[in-house]
């Protein structure tokens, strides 16, 4: 018999809601199954389960709000004697949470190689289940609506902030006349607080330092545009995926910018798992990660970024997505600012920071020519690493960069 | 389709995209990804949304004359979207 608990999902997360279950007393479960939604300050989130067994109990039931570490259900391995699965729904509730975890303190056994759990099978098992943005779920909240019955014109049938709005509206009672603003107190502001207590512990804790360099991206983007244009649309890549790539290749032969500072020591970690900034519209952002980004092929590591920032936006990420990152990539993108100066998400030790692609003379050989640059940044823990190790890492992504087709 | 239809598909697809968007006070003339804060990971799901619809080829070379709602009327007519 096994204990499956309250996960934690970043540095400062201290509790969750646990939203739905998929499976119940006596259901058999596989590792990597989804097993539960979990909401987090962060938003809803898909709770994989990592052993295989049967159900034995659930102890936690939906609504409830168990600080990390409670124990959600127990777990019978498998082939172990199937005990009269008693029905006897536990009495839930008050899941008396003894182990409350040390707050803002890193766990004090760490190993010396943070291995994070083996990621899932990329798929989740097929089911019926509620497709919900994160917006409309945080919306039906502050109306009371009840979502289940809502259907969803979204893609894939994914219930949307108009649909929510639309059931408001023809719901009878009090509910629509409720202010759509995000007081305190909403999942909105509560995303807002995840972020200042992360940032703030950055801020406070980890001695940064900055590094920048300029890098020419003609050859990744000619190279990206010829590549391109012998692909169907729905095979294109775009320079994201390529500048992610570059950072994780590129990350193999630096493992003090790869993995943890946890009491007092660097801890590289075995994997290079990239977690990818995706800003939410509405606000807020997360960073779930890509799992062994360096060992995706490129067109693999293009349909994973697509998979993911859409997830992000429309609800479905994975525990294990929010869980594994090693490192922090941040791209503002086309529109935003030159260059990022980051703020590394403790207890990580770096964060590779992209700003816009843009235009510029540059010098070529003898001549200035115009040619589309872009910023690479580099804010990482000065603790484990030293402006030197920094500056050598910003020069292997820019050969990285020079070299397309060898990404 | 009248323009007016057009429009409206192309709005749509902009709305699944990204579904916090007012698309309903869409500014024909302004740049889509300014408007609606489309990032580039949008504008090519944007695009394969077009494609997707109504079975045009847009290569990526072409993605500077989708990009406000006018001109992306037009481009789509002058690729035979009738």
């Amino acid at each position: 018999m096994s204990e499956f608990r309250m996960p934690s999902l970043g540095a400062d997360m201290e509790a969750g809601t646990l939203v739905e279950w998929f499976v119940g007393a006596g259901d058999t479960v596989a590792r990597g199954d989804i097993v539960a939604v979990v909401e987090t300050q962060k938003g809803a989130i898909e709770i994989e389960i990592f052993e295989s067994g049967r159900v034995a109990e659930i102890l936690v039931g939906p609504g409830e709000k168990v600080p990390v570490g409670t124990v959600l259900a127990r777990i019978e391995a498998p082939g172990a004697p199937v005990k009269k699965a008693s029905a006897k729904k536990a009495p839930a509730a008050k899941a008396p949470a003894k182990k409350a975890p040390a707050k803002k303190v890193p766990p004090k056994k760490a190993p010396a190689k943070m291995a994070p759990p083996k990621p899932a099978p990329p798929m989740p098992p097929a089911g019926a289940r509620l497709r919900i943005s994160p917006a409309a779920r945080r919306r039906a909240q502050e109306l009371g609506l009840e979502t289940a019955g809502i259907a969803g014109t979204g893609a894939g049938g994914a219930i949307t902030l108009a649909d929510i709005e639309a059931a408001a509206a023809s719901a009878p009672g009090p509910a629509a006349a409720v202010p759509a603003a995000a007081p305190a107190g909403t999942p909105q502001a509560s995303m807002r607080q995840a972020i200042a207590a992360a940032m703030s512990r950055a801020n406070r804790e980890i001695p940064h330092y900055y590094l920048s360099r300029t890098i020419d991206m003609e050859a990744a983007l000619g190279w990206l545009e010829a590549t391109n244009a012998r692909r169907p649309i729905a095979r294109r890549l775009i320079a994201a995926a390529l500048l992610l790539r570059a950072v994780a290749v590129a990350l193999r032969d630096f493992p003090d910018l790869n993995g943890f500072w946890i009491d007092g020591a660097a801890r590289p970690a075995a994997h290079i798992h990239v977690g990818w900034s995706v800003s939410l519209r509405g606000g807020g952002l997360v960073a779930p990660a890509i799992l062994d980004a360096d060992t995706k092929p490129l067109e693999t590591l293009m349909a994973a970024l697509r998979d993911l920032v859409k997830r992000a936006r429309a609800g479905g990420l994975r525990s294990s997505e929010m869980s594994a990152q090693t490192v922090t990539v941040t791209s503002l993108g086309d529109l935003g600012a030159d260059a990022v100066h980051g703020v590394i998400y403790p207890p990580q030790l770096a964060l590779v920071g992209f700003g816009r692609v843009q235009a510029r003379p540059w010098v070529v050989g003898e001549d200035i020519a115009p040619r589309r640059v872009v910023e690479a940044s580099l804010a990482a823990d000065h603790r484990a690493s030293d402006g030197h190790r920094g500056g050598l890492f910003l020069a292997a992504l820019d050969k990285l960069l020079q070299e397309p087709e060898t990404l | 389709m009248t323009d007016d239809d057009l429009a409206a598909l192309i709005l749509a697809r902009i709305a699944d995209i990204a579904p916090e968007a007012d698309t309903a006070d869409a500014d024909p003339a302004m740049d889509l990804r300014d408007q609606f804060d489309l990032d580039s990971m949008d504008f090519l799901n944007f695009a394969i949304a077009l494609h997707e619809a109504l079975g045009v080829e847009i290569p990526e070379t072409d993605y500077p004359r989708i990009r406000t709602l006018d001109a992306c009327v037009a481009y789509l007519r002058g690729k035979g979207v009738a």
